[in-house]
């Protein structure tokens, strides 16, 4: 609760695009916001999801993770979070200050947008006077506020993806995972959240893991794209990706983008079986 | 759909959705409902006049000689029993007084068994229900004398209460309670098991005690299978109190030993009237539930909204 609190304040602070380190005082006993360090899993029916997978990031960093189906990206998130038990190596992050962004919205249905934005912050036993405002402000950063009142079956797909990531901003966690959130939006759509991401990472300066099977959106959204081969799960390939923000809608046609695009399609091609 | 209605972002996004259509939810659900109006009670009431004919048929054509009293025509039904306030005993002492007086008395009678009976089963299926939901052993422990007692035939039984309980207000409930609770306890525990795993990992993720995914999550998603469920057993409560009091040959009189007295007597028109009153009751009961169902999950269930 405490450094709930004293985030509160951060956030008042004039943003930078730099990683805030020191004032976060867990991350002070942390050296990454997220590290995994030759993390391996394999489930008790012997599949063999990641091999010796290293990768850190700090608050200010997006990263993502593309590779082919079924070769352990979720995997990584749910070990990140706690809902697997890594079989080897270390996780090192503070599960108090994770953001999960699900495939699905898993709003719930009886829940008007407002009140589904407030569960997470509920379930933390925040109180009624410490959640409102942060509430509001979740719901104007995804542009929701007007739609509060209604009930998820009144909402658009993306509607409901920017409710569920409004739900995950509220407790202002410095790590965000995102399990594919777009995946089922059509592309108009997707970029359009793909935009109101990067504003909300710019903002927020969180530390983004992020899984995609889209190269462009893994481009346009990160900092670095790591490519991971088919099971068991390793990074093939690490590229930082050079765009200065904030980005632009126009990066997607630029010839740097479409020659990284090309290079990590490459990588993919060779990591499928 | 197809569209998406994102808001703060593009104006003309927002246009192209609202001319095609989709851009408000609300509107499109109501819509339909507006013209389903008269409509709705075309398929009921067609159903009930060739009901209501077959009867016609029945008596004036299929029944012939001694056996025609035995299907009265449904004029005389309803005038013997729903027309005539009272009716006192035959001059030949083989009728049973009757007329609507009676029947309001025995529907005053049954309503309180069949009320309490599934007010007990509600109550009681709630709580095994939830219990089955917390512990595998539990569900496994209770499952199959449930399936038993939804199986096996209650008018076996009914003498069997009678005798051990005794043949009053007790025993009528008790019977209520065995014919209504499997429902109940089937729907409830049906929701409150099939949420969907990506609701529960979003409550292990933060940190959710066990009593509170039950309270804001299990019992929120399990409503709509809930009130499925309440609308069945609240149908069966009813037959349940009918059929207790059928075969309860004392204290007040109900609906179900009005019927049987009017049987034996051969007044067979407040007999009919008897039945109509009963079918009366359970169609109340079911619509008031769903009606409940409705006002309390309709604002958000798909189904039952639309």
């Amino acid at each position: 609760m405490v450094v709930v609190l004293q985030r509160e304040s951060a956030k008042i602070r004039p943003l930078t695009s730099e990683p805030i380190r020191g004032e976060d005082p867990l991350s002070a006993t942390r050296e990454h916001a997220l590290e995994f360090k030759n993390l391996s899993m394999v489930f008790p029916d012997g599949t063999h999801a990641l091999d010796d997978v290293s990768i850190s990031i700090e608050r200010g960093e997006f990263v993502t993770v593309v590779g082919p189906s079924g070769c352990g990206k979720s995997t990584l998130l749910r070990i990140a979070s706690g809902l697997e038990t890594h079989t080897g190596g270390e996780c090192n992050v503070d599960r108090d200050s994770i953001g999960y962004v699900f495939q699905d919205a898993t709003l719930f249905p009886w829940r008007t947008v407002r009140k589904n934005v407030e569960l997470i912050a509920e379930l933390h036993g925040l109180d009624s006077a410490t959640m409102a405002p942060r509430v509001d402000e979740s719901l104007e950063l995804v542009g929701l506020k007007e739609h509060e009142v209604k009930y998820p079956r009144q909402l658009s797909g993306g509607m409901k993806m920017r409710a569920s990531l409004a739900r995950s901003l509220v407790l202002q966690p410095d790590v965000f995972l995102f399990d594919e959130p777009f995946g089922a939006l059509d592309e108009i759509s997707r970029e359009r959240l793909n935009d109101e991401l990067l504003a909300l990472f710019k903002a927020k300066n969180f530390a983004g893991l992020f899984i995609t099977h889209s190269i462009a959106e893994a481009v346009f959204l990160s900092t670095r794209v790591l490519v991971m081969s088919a099971r068991p799960g390793r990074i093939v390939a690490d590229y930082d990706v050079p765009f200065e923000f904030p980005r632009t809608h126009d990066i997607r046609y630029d010839p740097a983008f479409a020659e990284l695009s090309g290079k990590i399609s490459n990588d993919l091609r060779g990591a499928h079986p | 759909m197809s569209t998406d209605t994102d808001t703060g972002v593009s104006d003309a996004a927002q246009q192209v959705a609202a001319i095609q259509g989709n851009g408000l939810p609300i509107a499109a659900a109501v819509k339909p409902k507006r013209f389903a109006g008269p409509s709705r009670f075309v398929g009921p009431v067609s159903v009930f006049a060739l009901f209501i004919g077959f009867w016609y048929f029945t008596h004036h054509v299929l029944m012939s000689g001694p056996k025609k009293p035995l299907v009265p025509v449904p004029h005389d039904v309803v005038k013997d029993s729903f027309l005539t306030w009272n009716i006192e005993r035959g001059a030949d002492g083989s009728r049973t007084g009757g007329g609507l007086v009676k029947l309001l008395e025995g529907l005053f009678e049954s309503v309180q068994v069949a009320a309490l009976g599934l007010a007990i089963a509600i109550v009681l299926g709630f709580v095994l229900a939830t219990l089955m939901s917390q512990a595998k052993w539990v569900q496994n422990a209770l499952w199959p004398f449930l399936i038993a007692l939804q199986a096996m035939p209650i008018l076996a039984f009914v003498p069997l209460i009678g005798t051990v309980i005794g043949f009053n207000f007790k025993a009528r409930v008790m019977v209520c309670i065995i014919i209504a609770i499997f429902p109940i306890v089937a729907n409830t525990l049906f929701g409150l098991l099939s949420v969907d795993r990506g609701y529960h990992e979003l409550m292990t993720l933060n940190g959710a005690s066990r009593l509170t995914r039950l309270i804001k999550l299990q019992f929120p998603a399990a409503m709509p299978s809930i009130f499925t469920g309440l609308q069945i057993s609240a149908g069966l409560s009813v037959v349940g109190a009918v059929v207790g009091d059928f075969f309860f040959r004392q204290g007040e009189p109900g609906l179900g030993r009005l019927i049987n007295l009017y049987q034996n007597s051969t007044a067979y028109e407040q007999m009919y009237g008897a039945v109509v009153m009963s079918a009366l009751l359970g169609i109340a009961v079911f619509m008031m539930f769903g009606w409940i169902g409705n006002r309390v999950v309709g604002s958000w269930h798909e189904k039952r909204s639309s």
